[in-house]
C-alpha cells in the first residue's frame, strides 16, 4: 500500500486534556473509500481521535489531514466529514425529517430536492414514513438510522462513527452491523469507526487500527491482525490465545531452533528480527489450531502430553483447559461440540496429546 | 402496613410539623389580603366589613401606576440583560474546560450572600463619582448585578440537563455556532431562558434596597410602597396594593421555578 | 503482509497565514472560547462590583468636608469605628441578632427539608416550590406583614384582646431585637431549606440501611450519619443567613424600633442624613471584614469539629 491513496492521514498527532495523554504521536492513514475501525479498550484514545477527525477536539501537536488538507483551521461546521453520534444526538425538539434535513439548510438546495433527498435518505435507512415522529418515540436502532440518514444525506467524504452500536442488545447489534457493511458498499464512502467490541471490528472493517494508550499498535487487515499479531498484547486483545514462553537456541537459513516452556524444543520458520540467537520470545498458539487426542498421533506432528483441568461450554465448540508441564498456564483447547460428546469421554485428569501444525506458530518478541 | 423501605417509613410527627412550617411561611403573608378587604383603615381584629374600595383609590392612583410602569421597565429590561449574561456563563462553564472556572464563579454568585447595602453603597460611590445622575438606568444597572447570579444557576442547571454532543452534531452537520445557538442550544434551553427571565424579574420587581440607593426621582414600585408606609391612612391602600402583588410574584415565581425543573428529565429519560 | 503504523513521510508544508494560525489557534484553545464567552459577565461583574467595591475602600480613606471630600489618606474613619461605643454597640447587635436568626432558621428549617429529602416521595418538586416561592415574593411586604401581625393594635395583640385574654396590648412585640429577629427568620426560612435538603438527599440511602443493619437505632442512626453527611449543607445554609442578615436595614427600620436598630441602619444613614460618605465606606468595609471573619472561622472550626467526630 502506497501514500498515494492516503485519504485521511494523521501526522504524529499527540492530545492532552491536562496532564493525562489521549493520544500519543499517532501517526496512521486511511485509504479512500476503507471501512476503517479504531479498536481498543476504553480510554485508550479511539474516541479522541474521531472527535479530533471531526473537529470536536484539536491536536495538541500534529496535523490531521482529509483529502490533502491540513484541519487545524478548519471547524467542524466546515469539514468534509460528519459523525454519527454515540447517543446518536437526535434532536428532540425536531422531528426525524427535520432532523435529517438539518444539515442540508448548508448546502444551498433547493426545497424540492430536500425533501426528495430526505425521502431517498429514509428509504435507505429503512425507515420510510417515519419522518413525522420524534425522537422519544423511536426505539434505539431506529435513532441510530436516523443518526445514520442524518450524516450520510450530507453525503460526506468521511463518516465518523463512534460505537453506535453500542447501545443497542446484541441480536439487533448484528443485525446492524451487516446493514452497515453493506450500506458503506453500496455509497461508497470512507467510514471510520471506533469500536471496542474486536468481533465486531473484525467482522465489519476493511483494516483496523488495534490502540492501546493513545498509540496504534498495530494497523492490519482483520485477517493479518488475526494470523499475524506484532505483539502480545494485539494477540491478546484479538480473539483468544495461548502463550509460551521461549528460547531461542539458533537461527539458521530462516529456521529458528526454540526451547519453548513446555512445548519442548521446535523447530520453526522465522524472518524477524526478533528472533536473534540467545534471545527471550513468546510462542503464540490460537485454541482451534491446536488438536486434542487421547494418543498420541503417528503423523509425525510436533505434539506434547498433558492433563486436562477444566472446559467451558460455549455452545458451537468448547474450550478445554489442558495442563502442560512448563507452561505457566492451562492451554486453552478448541474443540468441536461433537467431539466433547464424541464416543470417548475426556475427563478431568485424563491425560491427552496437543498436536499443532508447524505453521500455526506465532513468533512474538518479549514484551 | 409497609410497603415502603424501613428506612422511608412514614414520620407522622414531622408531617405535622411540615405543615405547621408551611403554616408559618405562609400565614403571615395572607393578612395582607384579608385586611385589604376589610372595611377598616385600622388594620385591626375584629375584622367590620368587607369592601372593595382600597382596591378602587388604588386603581385610581396616578402616581401608583407611575411607579409600576417604571417597575415593569426596569424589571424587563435588568431581566433580559441577566439572562442573556447568565446564558454566555451557563454555556461556557458547561461546555469548555476553563482553568480557575470554580473562582470565576464564586465572584459571580458573590451578589447572592454580600449584605447587598454594601453593593447598593459601593454602586452609588461609584455612579456619583463618574458624575452620573441617578436615575432608572442606574437601578437597572444595579439590578443586572444582584440578578445574574440567579440567572446563572438557573441556566447552569439547565445546560446540565442536555447533552453536548447535541451541538456538536449540529456543528458536524453544517451549522456554525450561531446557527447552532439559535437551532439548536436556545430551543433545548428555553424552558430555562424563561425560567431565568421571570425570577430576576421577580427579583427586580422587589427589590427595595438597591433601587433606594441609587433611585433617582421616578420611583419604584417598592419605594412608592415604602414612601406611602409613612401615612397611616395611606396603609389599606398598600395592603390592597401589596396583595395583589404577593400574588402575581406567587404566581411568577411558581411558574419559573416549575420551568426550570420541567422538561429537564424528559430529555434525559428522552435519551 | 504486516503493516504497522506508516508514518507520513511529507505532511503538506503548514500553510499558515498570521490569521490562519490565530484561528487555529482559536479553534484548538477551550479556554479561549469559554473566556470569550465569560467576558461581557465578567465586565458588568467588574465594572458594577469590584471597581465599585474598589472605590468604596478607597473612599474610606477619605474625609468628609461638607459636601466635598478630603481625599488625603486617613484612619480617622476606621479609628472612630472602633472607638466610638455606638459603633461597636450597633455592630455587635448585628452579629447577635443574626446569629440568633440564624441559629434560629437552621434549627427550624432542618426537619423540613429533612421531611421533604426522606419522606415525601411524590410531588416532592411540588413541595420544594412551596417552600421556596416565599423567598422570591416582595420582601418589603413581608416585612410590612410583621408588622401588621405583631403591631400594637396588631393582630396577635387585637386578637388576643378579642378573645379577652389581655386587657392592655402587649407593647414588647413590635419595635424590639425580638420582632427583628421574628423576621428575619421569616423572610428567610426558604433560603436555610435547599441547601439542608441538597445535602441531605446526596446522602444514600444504603448508608442509612447498613447503619440500622448493623444495629443502630433512628437516633443514634442520625447522629452518626445523617447529621454529619449533611453538615455541609448546614454551613452553607448558616453562612447565606448570616451574612445578608447582618447587613440588613429594612427589617430594623420597620420593626425594630430605636432597641432593634442594626450597623446597616447606620451605614445608610451616612448616605443620607448624616451625609458622611468616607465614614459610612468604612463602616461598611468594616463590617464586611468582620463578617468575613466570622465566617471563615466558622467554617474552619466545623471542619475541625467534623474531622474530631471523624
Amino acid at each position: 500500500m502506497t501514500n498515494n491513496d492516503a485519504f485521511v492521514s494523521l501526522a504524529d498527532v499527540s492530545k492532552h486534556f491536562g496532564s493525562v495523554v489521549a493520544v500519543d504521536h499517532l501517526s496512521f492513514t486511511i485509504n479512500s473509500g476503507e471501512f476503517f475501525s479504531l479498536l481498543g479498550p476504553s480510554g485508550c484514545g479511539k474516541t479522541t481521535v474521531l472527535r479530533m477527525l471531526g473537529g470536536f477536539e484539536s491536536p495538541t501537536t500534529g496535523e490531521v489531514y482529509i483529502d490533502g488538507v491540513p484541519m487545524s483551521e478548519v471547524p467542524p461546521h466546515h469539514r468534509p466529514t460528519n459523525m454519527v453520534f454515540q447517543n446518536y444526538a437526535i434532536f428532540p425538539h425536531l422531528n426525524v425529517r427535520a432532523n435529517i434535513a438539518y444539515g442540508l439548510r448548508y448546502d444551498k438546495i433547493e426545497k424540492a430536492e430536500v425533501a426528495r433527498r430526505v425521502e431517498e435518505a429514509l428509504e435507505m435507512v429503512k425507515l420510510p414514513g417515519f419522518g413525522k415522529r420524534r425522537s422519544n418515540e423511536l426505539s434505539g436502532g431506529q435513532r441510530q438510522r436516523v443518526a445514520l440518514a442524518r450524516a450520510l444525506i450530507k453525503r460526506p467524504k468521511v463518516l465518523l462513527l463512534d460505537e453506535p452500536l453500542g447501545a443497542l442488545d446484541k441480536k439487533l447489534r448484528e443485525e446492524m452491523q451487516l446493514e452497515l457493511r453493506a450500506l458503506q458498499e453500496s455509497v461508497g464512502i470512507t467510514f471510520i469507526f471506533v469500536t471496542h467490541d474486536q468481533e465486531e471490528a473484525l467482522t465489519l472493517s476493511s483494516r483496523i487500527a488495534v490502540m492501546a494508550r493513545g498509540k496504534a499498535l498495530q494497523v492490519a487487515s482483520p485477517k493479518d491482525l488475526y494470523n499475524h499479531p506484532v505483539s502480545v498484547e494485539v494477540a491478546d486483545f484479538i480473539g483468544q490465545m495461548n502463550f509460551v514462553k521461549a528460547q531461542v537456541m539458533d537461527v539458521r537459513n530462516g529456521e529458528a531452533l526454540l526451547d519453548t516452556a513446555g512445548l519442548g524444543k521446535i523447530t520453526t520458520s522465522a524472518s524477524s528480527d526478533f528472533v536473534r540467537k540467545g534471545a527471550a520470545i513468546i510462542v503464540a498458539i490460537r485454541p482451534e489450531k491446536l488438536l486434542l487426542s487421547a494418543e498420541r498421533g503417528s503423523d509425525g506432528r510436533a505434539s506434547v502430553q498433558g492433563t486436562i483441568k477444566t472446559s467451558t461450554y460455549l455452545g458451537d465448540r468448547n474450550h478445554i483447559y489442558v495442563s502442560v508441564d512448563g507452561c505457566e498456564k492451562p492451554l486453552a483447547v478448541a474443540t468441536p461440540e461433537a467431539q466433547a460428546s464424541g464416543e470417548k469421554p475426556l475427563d478431568r485428569e485424563s491425560t491427552v496429546w496437543l498436536s499443532w501444525a508447524d505453521n500455526a506458530l506465532i513468533l512474538l518478541p518479549h514484551d | 402496613m409497609t410497603d415502603v423501605a424501613y428506612i422511608d417509613r412514614p414520620n407522622r410527627p414531622l408531617y405535622v410539623y411540615a405543615i405547621f412550617y408551611l403554616a408559618f411561611l405562609y400565614i403571615p403573608v395572607m393578612f395582607l389580603p384579608l385586611f385589604s378587604f376589610n372595611d377598616n383603615i385600622y388594620i385591626t381584629f375584629p375584622l367590620k366589613g368587607f369592601t372593595i374600595q382600597w382596591y378602587v383609590a388604588m386603581f385610581k392612583d396616578q402616581p401608583m401606576w407611575a411607579a409600576l410602569n417604571n417597575s415593569l421597565r426596569v424589571g424587563c429590561v435588568s431581566s433580559a440583560i441577566a439572562t442573556l449574561l447568565g446564558l454566555f456563563v451557563a454555556k461556557a462553564v458547561t461546555r469548555y474546560r476553563i482553568p480557575g472556572v470554580k473562582p470565576i464563579i464564586f465572584v459571580i454568585m458573590l451578589p447572592m450572600v454580600v449584605p447587598l447595602i454594601i453593593m447598593g453603597v459601593a454602586l452609588l460611590i461609584l455612579v456619583t463619582r463618574l458624575g452620573f445622575n441617578l436615575s432608572l438606568y442606574t437601578i437597572t444597572m444595579a439590578h443586572v448585578l444582584i440578578s445574574v447570579p440567579f440567572a446563572m444557576a438557573t441556566l447552569i442547571s439547565r445546560f446540565e440537563g442536555f447533552d453536548p454532543s447535541m451541538e456538536e452534531a449540529s456543528s458536524d452537520l453544517g451549522a456554525g455556532p450561531w446557527s447552532t445557538f439559535w437551532r439548536v442550544t436556545l430551543p433545548m434551553v428555553a424552558p430555562g431562558v424563561l425560567a431565568s427571565f421571570l425570577l430576576c424579574f421577580t427579583i427586580s420587581f422587589d427589590d427595595f434596597i438597591m433601587a433606594f440607593f441609587l433611585g433617582g426621582t421616578d420611583p419604584t414600585l417598592p419605594i412608592f410602597i415604602w414612601g406611602q408606609l409613612r401615612f397611616p391612612f395611606r396603609l389599606p391602600g398598600v395592603l390592597a396594593l401589596g396583595s395583589l402583588i404577593l400574588i402575581i410574584s406567587f404566581v411568577v415565581v411558581f411558574i419559573s421555578l416549575w420551568l426550570r425543573r420541567w422538561g429537564v428529565e424528559d430529555t434525559q429519560s428522552g435519551i | 503482509m504486516i503493516e504497522t503504523t506508516i508514518e507520513v513521510s511529507a505532511p503538506a508544508p503548514r500553510s499558515r497565514s498570521w490569521r490562519g494560525r490565530l484561528y487555529a489557534w482559536y479553534l484548538s484553545s477551550d479556554a479561549l472560547k469559554g473566556f470569550t464567552l465569560l467576558s461581557p459577565t465578567l465586565l458588568v461583574m467588574g465594572f458594577t462590583m469590584c471597581i465599585p467595591f474598589g472605590i468604596m475602600v478607597v473612599m474610606s480613606f477619605w474625609t468628609q468636608i461638607g459636601f466635598e471630600f478630603d481625599t488625603v489618606f486617613t484612619l480617622g474613619n476606621y479609628a472612630e469605628a472602633i472607638e466610638k461605643p455606638v459603633y461597636r454597640a450597633l455592630l455587635l447587635r448585628s452579629l447577635t441578632i443574626s446569629s440568633i436568626c440564624t441559629v434560629v432558621t437552621v434549627l427550624v428549617s432542618y426537619p423540613m427539608a429533612y421531611y421533604v429529602a426522606f419522606h415525601v416521595r411524590k410531588r416532592k418538586m411540588a413541595w420544594i416550590i412551596l417552600m421556596t416561592v416565599p423567598f422570591f415574593s416582595s420582601y418589603l411586604l413581608r416585612i410590612f406583614a410583621w408588622k401588621v401581625i405583631l403591631g400594637y393594635n396588631g393582630v396577635i395583640n387585637s386578637g388576643l384582646k378579642g378573645l379577652g385574654l389581655i386587657e392592655q396590648p402587649l407593647a414588647f412585640l413590635l419595635y424590639s431585637p425580638t420582632a427583628v429577629v421574628i423576621t428575619l427568620a421569616h423572610a428567610w426560612a426558604a433560603f436555610a431549606i435547599l441547601p439542608i435538603f441538597i445535602s441531605l438527599e446526596k446522602i444514600d440511602r444504603s448508608l442509612l440501611e447498613a447503619a440500622t443493619d448493623l444495629g443502630d437505632g433512628p437516633v443514634k442512626r442520625f447522629l452518626g450519619i445523617t447529621l454529619p453527611l449533611s453538615m455541609p449543607g448546614v454551613i452553607v445554609a448558616s453562612l447565606m443567613i448570616f451574612i445578608p442578615t447582618v447587613g440588613d436595614y429594612v427589617t430594623p427600620t420597620l420593626v425594630g424600633g430605636p432597641d432593634g436598630l442594626m450597623i446597616a441602619n447606620l451605614i445608610q444613614a451616612q448616605f443620607g442624613l448624616i451625609n458622611n460618605w468616607p465614614m459610612g465606606a468604612a463602616l461598611a468595609f468594616d463590617m464586611m471584614l468582620v463578617v468575613a471573619v466570622i465566617s471563615l472561622l466558622y467554617i474552619w472550626l466545623t471542619r475541625k469539629a467534623m474531622e474530631n467526630i471523624a
